[in-house]
Formats: C-alpha cells, structure tokens, sequence
C-alpha cells in the first residue's frame, strides 16, 4: 500500500482516469446498445475498436502525415483521423452483424451459439491483422501539442486530455438525444422492450439491428481516434483489454444503460488509476476487475440498473 | 373480403397449433374469435399479423396475397394489433406509446391523437406517464388507442377484457363499437364469449386448432350447445 502516493498523485490520477474512463465509455455504449437489442453480449466489439484505432492511422501514414499541424492543416487532419475511424470501426460493426449474427438469428440459434460466433469473429479480425498488416506496434502520429492549459492541484491539464473528454461528452449526449428523441431511437428502443409488439406497430426489426450496430460502432470509432491521440500508437490485439474495461464498464453501469455506460467507464477509469497509486501500476487492472466482482456480489444488476428496455433514453 | 385467411397450418416446433384454419372478415364488420384457453385465438391473430409463420395456407388482405409479407409491412396496408397481454412499451410514455402505433407514417398526427384522446380522455390526462406504471384498463386502452394511431383498416384486438373490472369491460366494448361505427373494421379474440357475442356480428368458434362453427353472433348466443360449453358459469356474472 502506497497511502501517501495515493495522496500526492491524487489530482493527476483522477485528471488521467477520467480522460481514460471517457474512452472506456463511449466504447462501452456498443456493448450496451447490442445487448440492449439482442440480448447478446458483442464480444467482437473489441476488434471493431482495433479496426477503428488501425484505420485512424493508416490514413495518416498514407498522406504522409507524421509531424505536428496546425491552423485548418491540424483540423483537417484530425477529422480525417476520426472520419476514418468512425468508418472502419462501423463497417466492421455492420459486416458483424451481417457475417457472424444474423444468419444464426434467421435459424433461431441460441445465444450461446451467437457468443461463439462473436469469439471467433474476434479471433479472426485479429488474426487478420496480425498476418495481414504486422504484428508490431504501429506509431500514431503526434499531430498538435500536448500544451498544458491549466493546473488543478498537481496536475497539469493538457491540449489532449481536454480535447478527449470534450470530444466523448459531445458524443455521448449526441447519441442519449438520438436514442431518447429521434425516430430511430424510439425504434432501438421499442425493439429492446419487446420486439413482437414493435413488429406490430411497423418497425422492421432486422433494419433497426443493424442501426444499433452502427450506432455502436461509430462511437467505438471515435473511442478508438481518441485512444490513437492518447497513446500513439495500435497494433492487433489493442482492442482486447481496454475491450474487457468497456464492457465490464457497461455491467458495471448497468447492461443495456446508456447513462450507465458513461458512469461505469468513468468509475473504471478512475479506479485503474487510483488502483495503481495505491498498490503500484501492476495491479491496475487486477484493483479494475476486483471491484467489478464485488459490484457484482452486492448489485448483479449494475450501478444503474435499469435496462435500455426500462430506461427512459 | 377485406380480409380472408384460407386453410392456414401454423406449427410451434412439431406441435400444429393451427390445424387448417379458414375464416372471412368483410368490410365494416365486427367478427368475433372465440373459444377455450389453448384454442389457438392468439396464435390465429399473430399470424394473420406476420409474426408467426404459415407452413401451409394463405392470407389475403383486400385481395392481396400477404401469407409471406414480414409483420412490420402489413402495418403499412391497414393491419394493425392490440396485442395478448396489452404489448405496452413499459418505458416509454403515453405520448411515445401513441407516438409508436404511427410508427411509419408521415405527416402531421395531430388529429390522430385527438381522435385517440377523445376516445380516451383518461390517456389524455396521463400524457407524460410510462407505461409500465398504468393501471391494466389504462393500458388496454392505451394498447387499443396505439393500434388507432396507424389509421388501421383492420384492428385486431386480442383479448381487450383480459384482467379488467366489469364496468371498465363495458366501457372498453362500447368503445370499440364506436370506433367500428366509424369505419373500422374489427376482429376480435375473446374468452369473454357473451361479451363478444353481443358486440360482435359474427363468429368463429375455434377448439384446439381448428373451427368448428361459424354464425351470426346473435346465433351463437342463442344456441343451447354454444352456451353450454362456452357462455357457461359466468353468463350471468357478466353479461
């Protein structure tokens, strides 16, 4: 126990695990958006976020954009970075849903069935990668500085860690009114609490399905530009344990919650960091799954609770 | 025929839970489908609504053959359900529910709620409510009132007097006589037999999968054997 590390990292921890949590969160809206849907836990979730971080930047690499921009140049090249993200990660969303879920729920497949497809869907997008593109770690481009704005107690808040939370609350609070207000949100939704009845008052169920998934897939997407930006660099298995987090978020916040996805992410955030102030960066993850164990225990279903079927939005 | 199905066999599994079902609804009409729990009422709804399967049969709506039509199209053509157990969405409101039932129309609904409000004026108190916290006869007549919303041709209402008290029953059925005089056409799944038999024009008797009588209701009310194995013990509890 390191108590009085704890104390003296306090504010940079809290400043890192919220800019993490923020990236665990609008990753975890697509564990929960499916589930809320189908039923049905999108382990391959993990691999439309690697297919996100790879896309962001094989667009850099290929326009030759390696050094720092600035002005409409910096501008430009960031939402290249993310419109490019957001595309692969939904794409991949969407040939999921096609390649590896669909068939099954046309034959009336279990979900035990549908789990296994997604594992193995999982092994091959990586496996693709791995083979296909390369198996090292690929460089990210630093694209603007990571300036220091403005102090809150010891730490330095920076041009990155600002930009990130800012981009994953924008987009969060987009996707929340879409859900609660459009009407394909009133579709998503009428599906997640009772799919015969939607089919009665109209709603083509297999077209809302695959909505949810790109719904999911383009906040992966943004997730994954913002975890290019963070960390600089992605390589096939990236999406596997920050995958774990995001869903464990998602339980965490309650499955199938959409606020709850932006809560579980935040607390996951917060307690890798605070966990590794405490007891030594070894045991981030381990304090991370730890804690959702006794969560579990105490409240199975979640911080929340209330499902995408029960929740207002 | 406005909407005709013509020896219709629906399987759940390898059990045939439709065994060669035929019947007809013209326009205007009130048709009633009655008989015991497991009959197979439910299941003749869903299908005639695309969510169950035909294996052998077809279904006609205003001549068009509709037996492979997905569920969520025959909304569009004026087929529209209040479904078993009410179907009510639990987390959306009064307004969203409503909202739900025009699903795939255009333009403005404004007359449609009114209609819809007039009809119900205690939906109309209840606006912002959700749903899962209605009473059971509010949400049957939120579930009626949705179905409303889409301008059905047909409105298919399964069981409406499920778990209602008597006098909300009545109101129910006099509504549903209301929006029947005003060009809606209706067919009918009721255990309540003596209550759908005074409603409804004419009937269907369905046991296990199959029909076995088909009359005016007035007939059916009249009959000694119909009476005795359907009109029963609560004949005069509520009629």
């Amino acid at each position: 126990m390191h108590l009085h590390s704890f104390v003296t990292q306090f504010w940079p921890s809290t400043v890192d695990g919220v800019t993490l949590g923020s990236i665990y969160a609008l990753f975890a809206l697509g564990y929960t958006l499916v589930y809320g849907v189908l039923k049905l836990i999108n382990f391959a979730h993990s691999e439309v976020f690697m297919v996100g971080t790879m896309s962001a930047m094989w667009i850099m690499h290929f326009l030759n954009i390696s050094a720092i921009q600035s002005g409409f140049a910096l501008v430009g090249a960031l939402l290249l970075a993310a419109l490019f993200s957001m595309g692969g990660s939904a794409a991949t969303a969407l040939a999921l849903e096609r390649v590896a879920y669909r068939p099954l729920r046309r034959r009336g497949a279990s979900r035990l069935a549908a789990l296994i497809s997604a594992i193995g869907a999982s092994f091959v997008l990586q496996q693709v990668f791995e083979v296909y593109y390369s198996n090292q770690y690929s460089n990210f481009p630093r694209l603007f500085k990571h300036s220091t704005l403005f102090n809150i107690g010891s730490a330095q808040i920076t041009t990155d860690r600002v930009l990130i939370v800012v981009a994953a609350v924008v987009m969060m609070v987009a996707l929340e009114r879409t859900v609660a207000l459009t009407k394909l949100g009133r579709g998503i939704r009428a599906v997640a609490q009772d799919p015969e009845t939607a089919t009665l008052m109209g709603v083509n169920i297999d077209r809302t399905i695959m909505y949810t998934f790109l719904l999911g897939g383009i906040m992966a997407g943004v997730a994954a530009v913002l975890w290019n930006v963070r960390f600089e660099q992605t390589r096939f298995d990236i999406g596997f344990l920050p995958g774990i987090k995001a869903f464990t978020a998602a339980v965490l916040g309650g499955i199938g919650n959409i606020r709850g996805a932006l809560l579980g992410g935040l607390i996951i955030g917060l307690l890798e960091l605070y966990g590794a102030s405490v007891f030594g960066s070894q045991w981030r993850d381990t304090t991370v799954f730890v804690v959702l164990v006794l969560v579990l225990l105490f409240r199975p279903s979640g911080l929340l609770g209330e499902s995408l079927a029960r929740a207002r939005a | 025929m406005l909407l005709e199905v013509d020896d219709v066999h629906v399987f759940y599994g390898a059990v045939e839970a439709l065994k060669g079902i035929s019947l007809q609804v013209a326009k205007g009409e009130i048709v009633a489908l009655i008989g015991a729990n497991g009959a197979g009422k439910t299941t003749t709804l869903k299908m005639i609504s695309g969510v169950r399967p035909v294996k052998t049969g077809k279904v006609r709506f205003d001549g068009q053959d509709i037996t492979h039509m997905p569920g969520h199209k025959r909304v569009d053509l004026g087929l529209c359900q209040a479904p078993e157990g009410r179907g009510i969405f639990p987390g959306m409101t009064v307004v969203e529910n409503l909202e739900m039932g025009a699903f795939n129309r255009k333009g403005s609904l404004t007359e449609d709620f009114d209609r819809v409000y007039d009809l119900f004026p205690r939906l109309a108190e209840r606006r912002k409510q959700v749903g899962g916290t209605m009473s059971g006869g509010e949400q049957q007549m939120l579930a009626i009132g949705r179905a409303l919303m889409a301008r059905p041709e047909v409105l298919l209402l399964d069981e409406p007097s499920m778990g209602l008290a008597p006098k909300l029953v009545s109101q129910i059925f006099s509504i549903i006589r209301q929006i029947n005089a005003q060009g809606t056409t209706v067919l009918l799944v009721e255990q309540n037999a003596v209550q759908a038999l005074t409603l409804a024009h004419r009937a269907y008797v369905l046991e296990i999968g199959k029909i076995v009588r088909s009359a005016p209701a007035a007939d059916l009310l009249a009959d000694d054997s119909v009476r005795a194995a359907y009109l029963g013990g609560d004949l005069g509890a509520s009629a």
